[in-house]
């Protein structure tokens, strides 16, 4: 009751103008950037994160959320009509839904993508208010140790569960620890990594990492890609459903949210696998299997629905214990930090307000992105037709501006560029993104935690291993390592090789996605 | 001799098929229907679907006329694709659908058909959508 009351109250905060304000800004430009391809919310977010520093957090928050959410929304638009995901959580929705746009039926297939993400943005959310206390009283009695072990698996979930290869996810990690950790030693004083170099003195700031990585990486990578043959105009008209895509679309809508909401919780579950389980299932379940490959609505609205079903989840351990599932969540972490703000299960007992605000406005713009995108779906698709030498412009100019605001001083644009560089050859080399960011921005977190288990078991390296959680973490993150091993030895072992099928199609799904 | 027919799938763009179309049948020229899509965009509305050069071509080899449809895919100017067609071809003709653009659009966006109208090694026949 006590939750329903909090929320209720975060309704009455939401409801002002300014609020809805920032909120409807959030979800168009989380809509924009979902379109196109390539400008996703962690861009979009890295690019505010300068601004919004002067903002009140709330309102930040609440422009961030509005932002992410929209991103899942516009992702599928571009899925539908260009066959390329807007979105790397969209990436599954391409195979039907495109189909169907092919098939002249666009409108429904954008229907189905628009209600099914409403509907189960709408049930996440209110998963989110109601999961997330529990959450919090659970880990409120955690201790160092547990937490670095939570952390641990966050890291190797990032690192060796998603993406293609594990090596170039652990190097990826390890680069991101390695820039997280540059800077004063907070325990010792100690300059670390500066090259004596006062400006390194305080640590490379987030907002040049995230936004070198994200828009100066992204623009150098499109800039060598640049000459691509353009696709024609698909007309589209209006989005609507007839009661037998409406019979269709209520189930897998339900299934996609089942799906997605715990996949966005779990350190490393991100969009990718919920989405593409999602499809697997309801490929399986139709009534209508003959239609799958040639543009089945079901493929469509389960997808969608899991996407934003995942969004919903990711804030689940970003506000409850501070950690992040993505790159999204990961920028969103910094800037509670930048804020002063301590990420954790304090937050909601310190910042109710904000906490509960937040939770309202998911409510408030989820609505509010229905409005946005059902019937306005051809209008964002003609984002589609803008140059992208005009985009990437505005962008580079943003990074620089942004770069350049954290400190006003000409090191932090070398090192944009430098960190713009190591962007494009994460790309170029097939690197995932997410274990760096989440790597750089959790390193200082880890370290903390590291040494406090150590000090207070005065640097036993059993004090590491706390209690029944970090055991749980540890034995999760050793499956997760010996995982290529395991799978050998059961094939093996038992030949009727039923329960490799899973993970096997993880990667497939991923490779895909981490670009 | 060539004519050369800018093509976009709009209405200035059927105006200027149909024209240079008129011109070919009267001189008994060959025509070369080019649709320009800009490598730059995802998406062109100038670019005309394959099914519609397809249709293009058909209906042009049913009235007799001797042609041929170049879809161009690179580069980023259709003023200029154009006119580098026209020089390859030696043609006789540009034949462009016009449009009215204000003085602020002209200025921010450039004029295609204004770069045709100078820069053509050749006559241009620019036509208004009836």
């Amino acid at each position: 009751m006590d939750n329903l009351n909090n929320l209720i109250e975060g309704f009455g905060h939401i409801l002002t103008p300014i609020n809805l304000l920032y909120a409807f800004v959030g979800v168009t430009v989380g809509t924009a950037v979902g379109v196109l391809p390539g400008i996703g919310p962690a861009m979009t977010l890295a690019l505010l994160l300068p601004i919004t520093f002067g903002l009140d957090p709330t309102q930040a928050m609440i422009l961030f959320c509005g932002v992410f959410y929209g991103g899942m929304y516009g992702g599928s638009t571009t899925s539908i009509l260009l066959n390329t995901p807007g979105e790397s959580s969209s990436v599954v929705t391409a195979l039907e839904g495109n189909k169907m746009a092919k098939a002249g039926r666009a409108a429904q297939a954008l229907a189905t993508a628009a209600i099914g993400s409403f509907v189960a943005g709408t049930i996440a959310t209110l998963l989110l208010a109601f999961v997330m206390p529990q959450v919090v009283a659970f880990a409120i009695k955690l201790g160092s140790p547990d937490y670095l072990a939570i952390i641990m698996l966050a890291f190797v979930g990032a690192a060796a569960v998603l993406g293609s290869s594990r090596i170039r996810g652990f190097a990826s990690l390890l680069i991101g620890l390695a820039i997280g950790i540059v800077g004063i030693d907070r325990v010792t004083g100690q300059q670390r990594m500066t090259f004596d170099l006062p400006q390194l003195a305080d640590g490379i700031d987030i907002v040049v990492v995230a936004v070198g990585l994200f828009a100066v990486g992204e623009a150098l990578w499109v800039a060598a890609h640049l000459r691509r043959k353009a696709g024609s105009v698909i007309p589209v008209g209006k989005p609507w459903m007839g009661r037998e895509d409406w019979r269709r679309s209520w189930k897998p809508w339900l299934r996609g949210t089942a799906l997605g909401f715990p996949f966005g919780a779990i350190p490393a579950g991100g969009a990718e696998v919920p989405t593409f389980l999602s499809y697997v299932t309801e490929r399986k379940l139709t009534k209508h299997p003959e239609e799958f490959g040639k543009g089945a609505i079901e493929g469509v609205a389960g997808p969608e629905a899991a996407n934003n079903a995942s969004a919903a989840g990711t804030l689940v351990p970003l506000l409850a214990i501070g950690l992040p599932t993505n790159a999204t969540a990961a920028i969103m972490l910094s800037a509670l930090q930048g804020w002063g703000l301590d990420p954790g299960p304090l937050l909601i007992e310190k910042q109710p307000v904000l906490v509960w605000t937040l939770v309202a406005s998911l409510f408030v713009g989820n609505t509010m992105l229905l409005l946005l995108n059902l019937p306005l779906a051809p209008a964002w698709a003609k984002l589609l037709q803008i140059p992208r030498p005009y985009l990437y412009a505005g962008i580079l100019f943003f990074a620089a501006m942004g770069a350049w605001t954290v400190n006003g001083q000409a090191f932090d644009l070398y090192l944009l560029l430098a960190i713009g560089l190591l962007g494009f050859a994460i790309r170029r080399f097939g690197f995932p993104v997410l274990p760096l960011i989440i790597g750089v921005i959790l390193a200082p977190i880890a370290e903390l935690h590291l040494r406090r288990s150590l000090q207070l078991s005065h640097g036993d390296l059993s004090g590491l291993v706390g209690g029944p959680v970090s055991w749980v973490c540890y034995a999760v993150i050793a499956v997760a390592i010996l995982w290529p091993l395991i799978a050998r030895l059961i094939r093996t072992a038992g030949g009727n090789g039923g329960p490799g099928s899973g993970p096997g199609q993880h990667t497939t799904i991923s490779t895909e996605a981490s670009a | 001799m060539t004519i050369v027919i800018g093509y976009i799938p709009t209405k200035q763009g059927e105006a200027a098929l149909t024209a240079g179309i008129e011109q070919a049948r009267a001189h008994g020229d060959r025509v070369l229907v080019v649709n320009m899509a800009r490598d730059d965009k995802l998406v062109d509305a100038h670019r005309a679907p394959s099914s519609e050069l397809d249709r293009l071509d058909r209906d042009l080899a049913e009235s007799g006329v001797a042609h041929e449809v170049r879809r161009i895919e690179h580069g980023t100017d259709p003023a200029e694709a154009l006119i580098d067609v026209a020089g390859e071809v030696d043609a006789r003709l540009v034949v462009i659908g016009l449009r009215h653009r204000t003085a602020v659009g002209k200025l921010l966006l450039g004029s295609t058909a204004q770069r045709v109208l100078l820069d053509a090694p050749c006559p241009v026949l620019a036509v208004k959508p009836r």
